[in-house]
């Protein structure tokens, strides 16, 4: 059966064992990757059906994992690091952003750097402090860097395939809120392309255009306006660098308003470069500014507040109303 | 604000620095006592030929004359550098002055196979591994960011900012062990990178995949304007214990010394022994880079004290005395060293801008969106003047 529901974090799961079966070159790196399978469980029996060599726990330390990765590549090896925690990866991002980002263009493309960063991020758990940040601006801001999100498990699975095959390097953003929920993941399809958003809801009065874990609370967010007598299109940005600014501009002309939500704090946050560049694009067709919808200009706050700090399903109407309001 | 004056240029630190603590006696005040090393030396600055029990060396006089010759183009092509910088033709030229034999020894310890990690001042090295001197001068005139590719001679980019390579070397390392091959891998630092993180992590990662890597620490006691002191409270060489491998200290300034003892290093780590530390004790002669003003931190003796250490003077008074040149040699390889300063010269100031639209170049390998979209912009933007020059 090539049709299955999995969990997203069982998606990732086979689709590193895939990659691992496909080609010899690929290693998992990271904390926790081998016996115990990851914290999240996304290598869980990895290590002991290809070996120590292949799937390697490291020494705690990011820059060390990033770097090692670095030499690897240039050694003609395929890594894909994990970081245990979105607030863990700022040790590596030295190695990220002045090493690995810049290596390519330095060297006049005679060196490639195919290394993948997973890095589980964004809030909605209940954790401790660092463990539920989104900073993916932080990364889209680097030449050098491309910087994916899956929403659901079949992109988990087929994004983190391409972006493994990619001979850049990627930053693969997982949505760890939505580790567990299942979709169906066909691993005989032939993929979208790894940099072009997907249209996930068709509608006419107002586009929302999400990532990551935003996805399925705009999904809801539409099917409650669907009820007010609003029809909400959703798009599915996928990935954060680049763009797919021309499938965002498209539904934009044809709705005429929209509204961006992540995670990440609103501050020159995705949203601002989305605004910006689809003001650009959409300036007469616009109705009403582009609003943005995310987390606020404050450290992620105790888990308690959580709820309080992330876009929820109000937020997101609300902006929609005030966006439909113009 | 400090008026740059008389006051000013005097060094800062009024203890005097000897100018080679590794040969104080144990216990002397101000050393920790039992902590000082012996340096492995073959060759002493008088060009005496002396035996050490763990490292020997029978080199025929024609390697030694290699060896020389290495030294000497090295540091005419060095010297050359710092007078194109003078001139205008660079922004700016990290000098090895002082430490061709440290670079000229571990370099040519080398295979072909073996590959090296340098940082931004292995002029010597990059000579050992055949890249074209020219070509290191591109990324100091400003015209790319290195330049050169890093496979066609296993010697890796420069590296700017400190200790980063390390861990690439490391990473190298391991996939050389993964490949089961028996090459090894060189990662060039000096005092102030061992203080940085990064370091200190290859030294663990390279311990515990036991990865055949040498860690080749040019402690050439200045990081800029601060002294070894300020980076440790111990021989370098001894921070390998902690980590589980040995550490050497070999008089930076002896050719046949940092040669024996960094094809030993090699040779370990080819047997699959792991990492081994190198500490190379030499001395930065000139300033940090040509921007940096040495006479605000330092004194003139200590760098009097490091000019009789002379690591090519002492080769040739070996040379000399053992007949294995004459003056007709000598001759020949100062024509040679002119020749070479004159070819780079002609190079550099030969060498074009890059072209306008360089800059999108090799972003990313698969392409970008934003890339090519912003290339056409700025391609339409240079069009839009009338001779298609943007000024």
């Amino acid at each position: 059966m090539a049709v299955r529901k999995l969990p997203l974090a069982k998606a990732l799961n086979e689709s590193l064992r895939k990659a691992l079966e496909t080609d010899p070159k690929v290693l998992i790196m990271g904390e926790d990757v081998g016996k115990l399978g990851g914290v999240f469980r996304v290598t869980d029996g990895l290590q002991k059906d290809f070996g120590e060599d292949r799937v390697i726990d490291t020494p705690l330390a990011e820059s060390g994992i990033v770097g090692t990765a670095i030499g690897l590549a240039l050694r003609g090896y395929r890594p894909v690091v994990e970081i245990q925690f979105d607030g863990f990866v700022f040790p590596a991002y030295d190695q990220i952003v002045t090493q690995l980002a810049k290596m390519h263009a330095r060297a006049l493309g005679t060196v490639k750097l195919p290394v993948v960063i997973r890095i589980p991020y964004g809030g909605g758990i209940g954790a401790v402090e660092h463990h539920s940040e989104s900073p993916e601006a932080l990364f889209a801001h680097v030449a050098g860097l491309k910087v994916v999100s899956p929403s659901t498990s079949s992109d988990a699975y087929w994004m983190l395939q391409q972006a493994i095959q990619s001979d850049d390097p990627v930053i693969f953003f997982e949505p760890k809120r939505r580790y567990w929920d299942k979709g169906e993941v066909d691993t005989e399809a032939i993929p979208g392309e790894l940099h072009k958003a997907r249209t996930v809801r068709e509608g006419s009065d107002l586009t929302l255009a999400a990532y990551g874990p935003m996805v399925k609370l705009c999904l809801e967010a539409a099917a409650v306006a669907a009820e007010e007598g609003r029809s909400v299109e959703v798009v599915d940005l996928r990935s954060m660098s680049p763009i797919d600014f021309d499938t965002i501009q498209a539904s934009v002309e044809k709705t005429r308003r929209l509204v961006v939500v992540h995670e990440a704090p609103v501050f020159y946050g995705s949203g601002a470069e989305i605004a910006a560049r689809i003001t650009e694009r959409c300036f007469y067709h616009l109705e009403a500014p582009v609003l943005r919808v995310g987390g606020y200009h404050a450290p992620y706050p105790p888990a308690r507040l959580e709820e309080e700090y992330l876009p929820g399903l109000d937020r997101v109407l609300d902006a929609v109303d005030r966006s439909l309001a113009y | 604000m400090t008026v740059e004056g008389t006051a000013a240029r005097k060094p800062r630190r009024s203890s005097k620095r000897t100018s080679a603590s590794a040969n104080k006696a144990p216990g002397a005040p101000g050393t920790e006592p039992t902590l000082e090393p012996q340096l492995v030396q073959l060759l002493t600055p008088e060009g005496e030929r002396v035996q050490h029990p763990e490292y020997d060396l029978d080199l025929s006089p024609e390697e030694l004359r290699g060896l020389y010759r290495d030294m000497v183009l090295t540091r005419r092509f060095d010297a050359e550098a710092t007078s194109l910088q003078r001139q205008g033709e660079l922004g700016l030229w990290a000098s090895l002055l002082g430490q061709e034999a440290a670079q000229i020894g571990s370099g040519r310890a080398l295979r072909d196979d073996d590959y090296v990690f340098p940082t931004y001042r292995e002029h010597g090295v990059a000579w050992c591994r055949g890249v074209d001197p020219a070509n290191l001068l591109g990324m100091f005139r400003g015209v790319n960011h290195g330049g050169w590719d890093p496979n066609s001679n296993n010697f890796h980019l420069y590296t700017i900012v400190i200790g980063s390579q390390t861990l690439h070397a490391t990473g190298y390392a391991m996939g050389v062990a993964k490949d089961g091959a028996d090459s090894a891998v060189i990662a060039y630092f000096g005092d102030g990178a061992s203080s940085q993180g990064d370091v200190a992590e290859s030294f663990t990662f390279s311990a515990v995949y036991n990865a055949p890597v040498v860690f080749f620490c040019q402690n050439n006691q200045w990081a800029i304007s601060e002294p070894t002191e300020k980076q440790t409270r111990v021989p370098l060489y001894q921070r390998a214990q902690g980590f589980g491998f040995p550490g050497v200290r070999v008089d930076g300034n002896d050719v046949l010394a940092c040669l024996a003892v960094t094809r030993a290093a090699l040779e370990r780590a080819r047997r699959g022994e792991g990492p081994t530390l190198v500490e190379a004790f030499t001395y930065r002669m000139g300033a940090h880079t040509t921007s940096d003003d040495p006479t605000r931190y330092r004194l003139d003796d200590e760098r009097a004290a490091w000019e009789a250490k002379d690591p090519i003077l002492r080769l040739r008074t070996y040379l000399e005395k053992q007949g294995h040149a004459d003056a007709a040699y000598f001759e020949q390889l100062e024509a040679e060293s002119e020749a070479l300063g004159k070819r780079v010269r002609e190079a550099v100031r030969a060498m074009p801008d890059p072209d306008h639209m360089a800059m999108f170049d090799h972003v990313y390998a698969d392409g970008h969106a934003l890339v090519d979209e912003e290339r056409a912009q700025f391609a339409a933007y240079q069009a839009s003047f009338a001779d298609g020059e943007v000024k």
